[in-house]
């Protein structure tokens, strides 16, 4: 039974250049307080345009209409569970949208002298502070922009640590439940990728992994957590067999969420790593970004970290851009710097006690939900969970329904759908990360969504494969999508 | 819960773990705070900085990041929970908010550069050169690229970082001294049948307005693309579009975003259609639902890095969704007139300041231009306007060591008569 949700109705909308008629607008400047130039005087005529055709000519009332009848044809965390394994979708709270808009954080441009930029540099110092105390890693730099920017600096340092020693090598080695990003970012670096099998148990398998670890290895990048939510037991002996053939060991810090307070990859042999404050520092996804990438290193690879780098000089802070061994900016400027303020303002709400206190929620909530969901899902592995668990559709796919199927019915309940069909060593898989911030009541009513799902696919398997039922938007025919791709508005003719 | 599980107190979850990997010391940093407490840290600290608008000061510099005002519609939209809290669109079924205005976005970006393409977003222009350079190395099959150095100094430093280990060759060309465009003759001297793309930025690091057709048939005619970048986004209110280009890699600072210090800021590239399948990052399509209705998804993902892995196009995931909206909204709140009577406001308060100060460079520009100093250095005359409460213009010999004395100045709709007027005083 559909407990969550009832059916609401919500408003059409046409597209802004449908919406749009000549004359109309919602903008009002200032009086020019200099002469107006002429454009086609000043520029030549050649170089300016006489209009931008079919550019949307809309009122005021138009906009906020048209953005807020758009805004509820999503689902957001707002709204409830979003349970989406890896992605680490916890509240944001608001505060941090409140500080980021603060004047003296919004109003302040990258290229002012640094003695007008103190406060700025003061924000970015404490945040490397708070980082480098969680992850027990060296030195940090904050310039990338995103988790896969991160990995793709992190690799960058990787080469220039081995090019210093002699011999940059030629491959990296990725366990096959790798995220994307991770080989992607391997070859943008120049390395050749090898896939490494996971054992019966999801873990790295040490033997198969010592012998992979040639002299052409650079080195191994690792998920901890892995994507299926387990703490990879033999980390401290990975690491070892890396260093042992002077390999080195990146940890992608996608799945922090399960260790921030509790467990330090400074201190299992992690040599460089990156974390996603858009995951673990509850900075929001607005759709799909921003993030930021912080990339965080031990003291051996810190002389490599990208220019500039934040110094202490007498009692101010200056950047330093003097240092031959860097492998260069990976980014304009110092980074997204407006999600920084807003991982130091959630770091700061939460305190050095807060932190793992959260951290233990999100691993109580992760394996309540295991709990409750085991006697109707496949557990492909029977590992202890971190703060994600994962599942496969074994038991429903012998009856025609498949793990997208279950994630669209999952829709119906007033559920944003788990991660699909990821990690790739688990056939139809169901990756679930409730995070710390829902209650129990949320929990309670999502297992129950999941179990009343289970025995619909026993008893009506076609309600399930043919939903969603109740969404505005009925299923997405993504396949015609892709065959003739229609990218943009044109006006019909 | 812990009945459920089976557990008697919450640490038990990770009983099992070695003790070697666990932390069970206090992490060094302070107890938990309030909100307000919070609020009145980052005010304290941005009370340290000099702040455009905020604690008095006028801002006069460019140089990829610009002061325009941000019309109040643009926060009001985002902090949306329904965008601002939302996930990348997969689920298209619960997405169509997200997908419908993306689809918008792109649209919009294809009117203002010329272009049939635009991907959803990349995370700066800074690093949408690098991945247009390497589109470009795809689409031709050739290895080399050949940047203007009037292009904006730091996004060639990324292209350098980007490129180092992927095999690909980098030189640049000059500009012309006297008029500051980019140095056409230098240009057809080193473009070769290796070029894969040649790059300008167009108004470029100067402020200068180039040539594109001039530039994109120099290009063609090698056999090379033309990537057009352009870092001042509200000059494609007024400016000819770069229809010559084959691929245009831009920053949308300008639209609704504040400087932040650098970041967060949203990057985009644009293309012909021929190249489509060559783009990077994440592309809003149009099709159908079960019931007919018009629907919005993501399509052509055969290109990304969650399907393809190391053979995907780039590995970005992650974009700048959020910001992209921003844009979205300011461009419907200005519209087609509005943006351009903002670019004519720019352009303006540009060439007033500009009239009142010797620049050196005679070629069209829209609202940054170079200065040199005449009686004091520059460092002295940012001093003397630090005491009037203005940030003077961007000191260029760090970047361009030949242009000693010189400083980059920007004024937009956002500068005003009397500090421009104090500008041109300190600058006499």
């Amino acid at each position: 039974m559909i407990k969550k949700v009832r059916t609401n109705p919500t408003q059409n909308e046409q597209l802004l250049f449908e919406i749009s008629s000549p004359g109309k607008n919602g903008y009002q400047l200032p009086d020019l307080d200099v002469p107006t130039i002429d454009a086609a005087e000043a520029l030549g005529a050649g170089n300016t345009r006489a209009e931008i055709e079919d550019f949307p000519e809309v009122s005021e009332v138009d906009v906020i209409r048209h953005f807020t009848r758009l805004s509820t044809w999503n689902f957001a965390i707002d709204l409830g569970l979003y349970p989406l394994g890896s992605c680490t979708m916890k509240y944001n709270p608001r505060i941090n949208e409140q500080a980021a808009r603060v004047d003296g954080m919004a109003w302040i441009h990258p290229y002012q002298p640094d003695s007008l930029s103190q406060g700025a540099m003061q924000v970015c110092a404490e945040l490397e502070r708070c980082l480098l105390d969680i992850t027990g890693m060296d030195a940090i730099t904050l310039q990338p922009a995103a988790g896969a920017h991160g990995e793709f600096t992190g690799i960058l340092l990787i080469h220039a640590a081995l090019a210093a020693q002699g011999n940059p090598r030629k491959k990296l080695l990725i366990p096959d439940s790798a995220h994307g990003t991770n080989p992607a970012t391997a070859h943008m670096a120049g390395y050749s990728v090898e896939n490494i099998a996971s054992n019966s148990r999801g873990m790295v398998d040490t033997e198969a992994l010592a012998r992979a670890v040639t002299e052409d290895v650079a080195g191994i990048m690792i998920t901890n957590p892995s994507t299926i939510g387990v703490f990879e037991e033999n980390i401290a002996q990975v690491a070892d067999i890396m260093h042992s053939k002077g390999a080195l060991l990146y940890m992608d810090g996608a799945n922090m969420n399960a260790l921030a307070g509790i467990s330090r990859p400074g201190d299992f042999g992690v040599d460089v790593m990156h974390l996603n404050l858009h995951k673990t520092f509850s900075t929001p996804h607005g759709g799909g970004g921003p993030g930021a990438g912080p990339v965080a290193v031990k003291q051996h690879l810190e002389p490599f970290l990208p220019i500039p780098r934040l110094a202490r000089v007498g009692d101010k802070w200056a950047w330093n851009y003097d240092r031959p061994q860097s492998v260069g900016r990976v980014r304009a400027f110092y980074g997204n710097f407006g999600v920084l303020v807003r991982a130091l303002a959630y770091i700061m709400a939460h305190g050095g006690n807060g932190l793992p206190r959260a951290t233990y929620d999100a691993l109580l909530n992760a394996n309540y939900i295991r709990k409750l969901l085991e006697p109707y899902y496949d557990l492909p592995y029977a590992e202890p969970s971190m703060h994600e668990c994962v599942f496969s559709d074994a038991r429903q796919s012998k009856l025609g329904v498949d793990t997208m199927s279950i994630a669209k019915r999952l829709i119906d309940y007033g559920f944003h759908p788990y991660t699909v069909a990821f990690p790739l060593i688990v056939k139809g898989a169901l990756m679930i990360e409730p995070t710390e911030t829902e209650s129990k009541r949320e929990l309670d009513l999502f297992a129950d969504a999941m179990i009343s799902i289970a025995k619909e696919v026993e008893e009506t398997p076609d309600l399930v494969k043919t939903a969603p039922h109740t969404t505005r938007t009925a299923k997405v025919d993504e396949v015609t999508a892709a065959r003739k791709p229609i990218v943009r508005w044109k006006r019909p003719s | 819960m812990l009945d459920t599980i089976g557990l008697s107190k919450i640490e038990d979850l990770v009983a099992y773990l070695p003790k070697a990997v666990r932390y069970d010391k206090p992490l060094a940093i302070a107890p938990g705070r309030s909100e307000y407490d919070i609020l009145d840290y980052f005010k304290a600290r941005g009370a340290e900085n000099a702040v455009a608008g905020g604690n008095g000061y006028a801002c006069f510099l460019g140089a990829g990041v610009y002061n325009h005002y941000r019309p109040v519609m643009v926060d009001t939209v985002v902090s949306r929970g329904e965008f601002l809290t939302s996930y990348t669109p997969y689920q298209a079924e619960i997405s169509q908010g997200t997908l419908t205005a993306i689809f918008e976005f792109q649209t919009m970006i294809c009117q203002l550069t010329g272009m049939d393409v635009a991907n959803a977003s990349m995370y700066d222009a800074s690093t949408a050169v690098p991945e247009a350079a390497m589109m470009a190395i795809r689409a031709t099959g050739r290895s080399h690229i050949l940047t203007a150095r009037t292009v904006h100094p730091e996004y060639r430093e990324v292209l350098h970082t980007y490129t180092q280990h992927q095999g690909i060759p980098l030189d640049e060309f000059g500009y012309d001294a006297a008029t500051g465009l980019i140095d056409i003759e230098d240009l057809s001297r080193t473009i070769t049948k290796d070029t894969a793309a040649v790059i300008i930025q167009t108004p470029n690091f100067f402020g200068i307005v180039e040539n594109v057709k001039q530039a994109a048939a120099i290009a063609h005619e090698h056999g090379a693309l033309l990537v057009v970048v352009f870092s001042e986004a509200v000059s494609l209110g007024l400016l000819e579009p770069p229809r010559d280009a084959d691929i245009v890699a831009g920053e949308l600072q300008s639209f609704a975003i504040p400087p932040s210090y650098g970041g967060p800021f949203a990057g985009v590239i644009a293309c012909k259609e021929k190249w489509i399948r060559q783009i990077p990052g994440r592309l809003a399509g149009e099709t159908k639902d079960a019931n007919g209705n018009r629907a919005f998804c993501l399509t052509l993902a055969t290109r990304e890095q969650h399907i393809r892995r190391e053979k995907a196009t780039s590995n970005i995931c992650t974009n700048q969704a959020l910001i992209a909206l921003m844009a979205t909204v300011y461009l419907a709140v200005y519209g087609k007139q509005g943006l351009r009577e903002l670019a004519v406001q720019n352009l303006s308060k540009a060439h007033y300041l500009a009239g009142k100060t010797k620049t050196i460079f005679s070629g069209p520009f829209f609202n940054e231009f170079v200065v040199r100093a005449e009686s004091k250095g520059v460092a002295e005359i940012n001093r003397e306007l630090e005491a009037k409460k203005i940030i003077g213009g961007l000191p260029l010999e760090k970047f361009y060591p030949e242009l000693k004395n010189t400083m980059l100045l920007c004024c937009t709709e956002m500068s005003r008569k009397p500090q421009m007027d104090l500008v041109a005083e300190a600058l006499a």
